[in-house]
């Protein structure tokens, strides 16, 4: 009975068709390419009292050279989730593209949408799909935030390379500034934190992680170049305007010029 | 050796045909109108989990009449299709042009070469930038194809409904005055007045941001009307 009713998983129309279409040029074995393509960098998510903030340096690096500057690594997934990225770029970026279609397509033909727990673990599923480049060393390790609309609450759910899916109960950070960024929220965060708090609190954290890892980016006034920050509450994802991240990237450093 | 009766190509079609449009027309009608900022479609359906009028990418909407498990069918045939040249290509590369004429090649084969003809009439419409880049094409049975303008009619007296639409048409109507011709031909082949609870109605807006499908529930049903 596996042909039983419609399939509503876009993913696995597209592994149906073979191999070529969900697999990078060096897919099947083989050692991983000696220059490295652009990698993605820092993502951090903390819920707060609507939802969940989630926001992305905007740097790519290649090895040591850097590769992108205004580079997005927030996207929404559907009208009541985002997904963050860090890795390779370019299989980040398709795995994003496939899981929005995944949440588009189960919604169309299933005439509603996934829960929210459901989508986290098909997004599971889909980077488990993707082990042989992962054994190349090309690997990506999002990061997701959704509003579940049953539990009315926001969640946060963080993955390993191989498509392990855990749920986070205040914050999390992915990419090479992690741990950075991981301690800068644990100062800052607190349960029931407001909106405002939130987003600088990930500004901060972002800012923190730049001061100690090269590979990602810190705001930068003289290009005007911000953090891309997206919050996801009840009403559904909205990304938060430039000119306010930039005020509350200022409030970050008014307070430290405060304190020295 | 049993022989099977010979029967003329052209009695075959014709009995295809009748047996087609039989089923079809017991079946409750669709309407869609095109109005100021998109186009409106509006179902004779009492339920209100079983769909006639559904998304398939973000400008393109269905609409169907006849048997249930057969549009369906095709709905979700759509989807795929709709959403595979979408992740292969780009969004703006999927067209109902495109997709009609993905319908019309399986309808017609379905015609020519099943056991029965599926009892299926629908629309395909997208919405464009300007009222005159608005697209509807209708399918039939059989596989032909129509490119319609301003109002189409399927099922139950089609061509009743077609000539009401027609008395009360006009280019660039309102939402509103668009829902209450709508419903009000419907209800003149139904024979009492539908209320909210019987339509089903959907628009393709074209102020909506991606995706321009919006169903309008019971609540905003009562308001325009």
């Amino acid at each position: 009975m596996t042909d039983f009713g419609a399939n509503p998983s876009f993913f696995d129309l597209v592994r149906g068709m073979g191999p070529e279409p969900l697999r990078g040029p060096a897919a099947g074995g083989g050692e991983p390419p000696a220059q490295l393509p652009p990698h993605g960098t820092t993502v951090v998510a903390l819920r707060f009292d609507g939802g969940v903030v989630m926001a992305g340096d905007r740097r790519a690096v290649e090895g040591f050279a850097i590769a992108d500057e205004r580079m997005e690594k927030v996207f929404p997934a559907d009208e009541h989730s985002v997904v963050g990225i860090a890795g390779v770029a370019s299989q980040a970026i398709e795995l994003v593209r496939l899981f929005q279609t995944e949440l588009e397509h189960y919604e169309k033909v299933e005439g509603e949408t996934l829960s929210l727990e459901g989508k986290a673990n098909r997004l599971a599923q889909m980077i488990r799909g993707s082990m042989p480049l992962v054994m190349q060393g090309l690997v990506v390790v999002p990061i997701y935030g959704g509003f579940d609309t049953r539990r009315d609450e926001g969640r946060i759910f963080r993955y390993d390379a191989i498509g392990g899916r855990y749920e986070e109960a205040d914050y999390n950070a992915t990419g090479s500034g992690a741990r950075d960024a991981k301690a800068s929220l644990k100062k800052r965060w607190r349960a029931g934190i407001a909106r405002q708090d939130a987003i600088e609190a990930a500004v901060e954290s972002l800012l923190d992680a730049s001061e100690a890892d090269t590979a990602t980016g810190g705001p930068d006034p003289v290009r005007g170049i911000y953090p891309s920050v997206h919050l996801v509450t009840a009403e559904g994802v909205d990304e938060v305007p430039a000119e306010e991240i930039r005020l509350a990237f200022e409030a970050v450093v008014a307070r430290r010029e405060d304190s020295s | 050796m049993a022989m099977p009766f010979y029967v003329a190509p052209e009695q075959m079609m014709k009995d295809r045909s009748d047996y087609a449009r039989k089923g079809i027309a017991r079946g409750k009608p669709v309407v869609a109108l095109e109005y100021a900022d998109g186009i409106l479609f509006i179902a004779d359906n009492p339920s209100t989990h079983l769909y006639k009028i559904s998304e398939i990418y973000d400008r393109i909407a269905f609409a169907a009449v006849g048997k249930y498990s057969e549009f369906e069918n095709l709905r979700i045939a759509g989807v795929r299709l709709a959403d595979m040249r979408g992740y292969s290509y780009g969004r703006e590369d999927v067209t109902a042009k495109s997709l009609a004429n993905a319908y019309s090649q399986g309808l017609a084969t379905i015609f020519t070469q099943e056991m029965k003809p599926y009892e299926v009439e629908i629309l395909v419409a997208q919405v464009g930038e300007r009222p005159e880049d608005n697209e509807m094409f209708h399918i039939l049975y059989d596989g032909s194809v129509t490119d319609e303008d301003g109002f189409v009619a399927m099922a139950g007296e089609a061509e009743v409904l077609a000539e009401g639409l027609k008395g009360g048409y006009r280019p660039g109507m309102s939402l509103a005055d668009a829902l209450k011709l709508g419903v009000d031909v419907l209800s003149s082949q139904n024979g009492e007045r539908l209320d909210a609870s019987r339509i089903e109605a959907a628009v393709l807006d074209r102020t909506r941001r991606r995706r321009k499908f919006r169903r309008l529930d019971d609540q905003e049903l009562n308001k325009l009307l």
